[in-house]
């Protein structure tokens, strides 16, 4: 279970250009939830992810996962339970280095990297075991660098490295943003599968009405720094899109 | 002959150098220009301990001490003061010459007559001596250093190097990954100094001079060819490496085997190097890599 408690983060304080993000928020995130998290420009989605993953720090308020308070804890340690994926797919990935080598590191999520050579016949097979659930046929093409892959492939992997060690919660910051539909839609059925398979926390940034309403069990929509709506089982599965679209005329 | 002979030799003393910085520059993407600094830390190191008939088993250790301790003091200027990587780089490589200075005690020591590195006899040429050992020792490096980029710690090393972001949030430290790396590779750098010094045998005070720009046009040297062959194997990259400053080091023979003015030397350096670092841009390359 995600909480979050009085969250409130400014920007610029005590300057001129002083922005509220986020202004006392207060949410709950059921374990094996998937939220979808809408919102316009500014409200404060992308801020409240890095909050939660530790890019940033709150003002005030306390994160909490599964009972344990993450705010003392810098990025890097928050990172054995939490999984991230950016909106730009290079920067999920190291490009220079194979699939291996990026599976490799993911497969180490939290743990200390020593001085053995992990890659041995056992992770390969593991890591080949991993990328037939995608159907991209990547099995053939572990060696490869990163760097050549497409983005909706690199997103794909990016997800699937999420799943290389248990983590508690994915954080999804507009998976899809930079992909073509097609490619699009295949990284949010990987993200869906994964979510469900593997029995994840995740909240999931998007701008894309049909993702919002498509996917996920509940929908939060962001406004001032604080969550405006937020509807799960049937008040999510009856909205359409010219509801969302409505919510954001609002604003 | 002995004349090319020496300048692959001095290749190779400098091999360790190269490999630091292909290290810092290439995979660790950190602009470090402790290396100025080290590199003659190496070399006064090296020659208080030859002059004192300090045992190289003792010596070594402290020199690769000496220069980890010079890394660690840019990499945590950087990381936990947030100065600029170059700037970091500049004070430590400025403040390394008082030290250095201070350590020597006058400019220029000779280290003619003491016992080091190459006085362990394979052959009886001293020339085809030094070469053997000189490459044993790359030829150790190499290997060591191509294991260790490949373990999961090395993973994680180049992969700071490539994208700091995504492994934070794989959970790296990247801070320690960066004081780690620059130790590392400036323990290279400093030995590279005091292989040097005992080849020429002399220390002096102003031999790091400029050894960062060598060091860089070697490198480029390198990239060049990886680029040429495209290749991503790290053991046979870092072989490239070792060729680009044997070829740096035979191109500076050359050019002064013709008899050019030695003042004219740096200028035909930078030429050089900027020919290099041109070469892959040009079409003439592009079709041959075709």
């Amino acid at each position: 279970m995600l909480t979050l408690h009085h969250i409130t983060k400014t920007f610029g304080a005590h300057k001129p250009t002083e922005i509220k993000v986020l202004d006392d928020l207060n949410l709950i995130i059921p374990e094996n939830q998937f939220v979808m998290l809408v919102g316009a420009n500014g409200s404060g989605k992308s801020t409240l992810q890095n909050l939660i993953a530790g890019s940033l720090h709150p003002d005030k308020g306390d994160i909490l996962l599964a009972g344990k308070s993450l705010v003392d804890l810098p990025d890097y340690r928050r990172s054995k339970w939490i999984a991230r994926v950016f909106q730009d797919p290079l920067q999920g990935t190291a490009p220079d280095l194979s699939i291996l080598d990026n599976f490799r590191l993911a497969a180490l999520r939290g743990e200390p990297k020593r001085l053995k050579r992990g890659i041995n016949r056992a992770f390969r097979e593991r890591v080949q075991a991993h990328l037939s659930l995608l159907g991209m046929q990547l099995e053939d093409k572990m060696h490869q660098p990163m760097g050549q892959l497409s983005g909706g492939q690199r997103q794909a992997l990016t997800l699937l490295m999420a799943v290389m060690n248990d983590v508690k919660l994915l954080l999804l910051d507009e998976p899809t943003a930079a992909l073509d539909p097609r490619s699009a839609l295949k990284v949010m059925d990987v993200a869906n599968n994964l979510v469900h398979t593997y029995k994840l926390t995740a909240l999931c940034i998007t701008h894309n009405m049909r993702e919002a309403l498509s996917y996920g069990d509940r929908l939060i929509q962001l406004a001032h720094g604080q969550v405006k709506r937020d509807l799960t089982g049937v008040n999510k599965e009856q909205l359409k899109p010219q509801d969302l679209y409505e919510w954001f005329n609002d604003d | 002959m002995d004349f090319y002979l020496a300048a692959i030799i001095q290749g190779l003393c400098l091999a360790p150098l190269g490999l630091g910085i292909y290290i810092t520059m290439k995979i660790f993407n950190f602009p470090d220009i402790t290396t100025d600094g080290s590199y003659t830390l190496g070399a006064v190191i090296c020659a208080i301990g030859l002059s004192h008939q300090l045992p190289l088993l003792w010596l070594l250790p402290i020199i690769f001490i000496g220069g980890a301790l010079a890394g660690i003091c840019t990499a945590l200027i950087h990381t936990q003061l947030k100065i600029n990587a170059l700037l970091a780089g500049i004070l430590v490589m400025t403040a390394l010459y008082s030290v250095n200075l201070a350590l020597l005690g006058r400019s220029n020591i000779p280290l003619l007559g003491y016992f080091n590195l190459f006085a362990y006899v394979f052959t009886e040429n001293t020339l085809l001596n030094t070469l053997l050992i000189t490459g044993i020792i790359t030829g150790g490096l190499v290997f060591l250093l191509g294991y260790l980029l490949r373990t999961d710690f090395g993973i994680a090393m180049r992969a700071t190097g490539n994208n700091e972001r995504m492994v934070r949030s794989l959970g790296v430290n990247t801070s320690k990954m960066k004081w780690m790396g620059l130790a590392l590779t400036n323990a290279l750098v400093a030995f590279s100094g005091s292989l040097v010094a005992q080849f020429q045998g002399f220390t002096d005070i102003n031999m790091g001079i400029g050894i960062v720009i060598s060091g860089l046009g070697s490198v480029m040297i390198a990239e060049t060819i990886i680029r040429l062959v495209a290749t991503d194997r790290v053991m046979v990259n870092l072989f490239f490496v070792v060729l680009g400053i044997l070829l740096f080091q035979l191109v500076l023979a050359f050019t002064l085997s013709l008899g050019i003015d030695a003042t004219l030397l740096k200028l035909l350096t930078s030429c050089f190097v900027l020919f290099i670092v041109a070469l892959p841009n040009s079409s003439w390359f592009r079709a041959l890599k075709r």
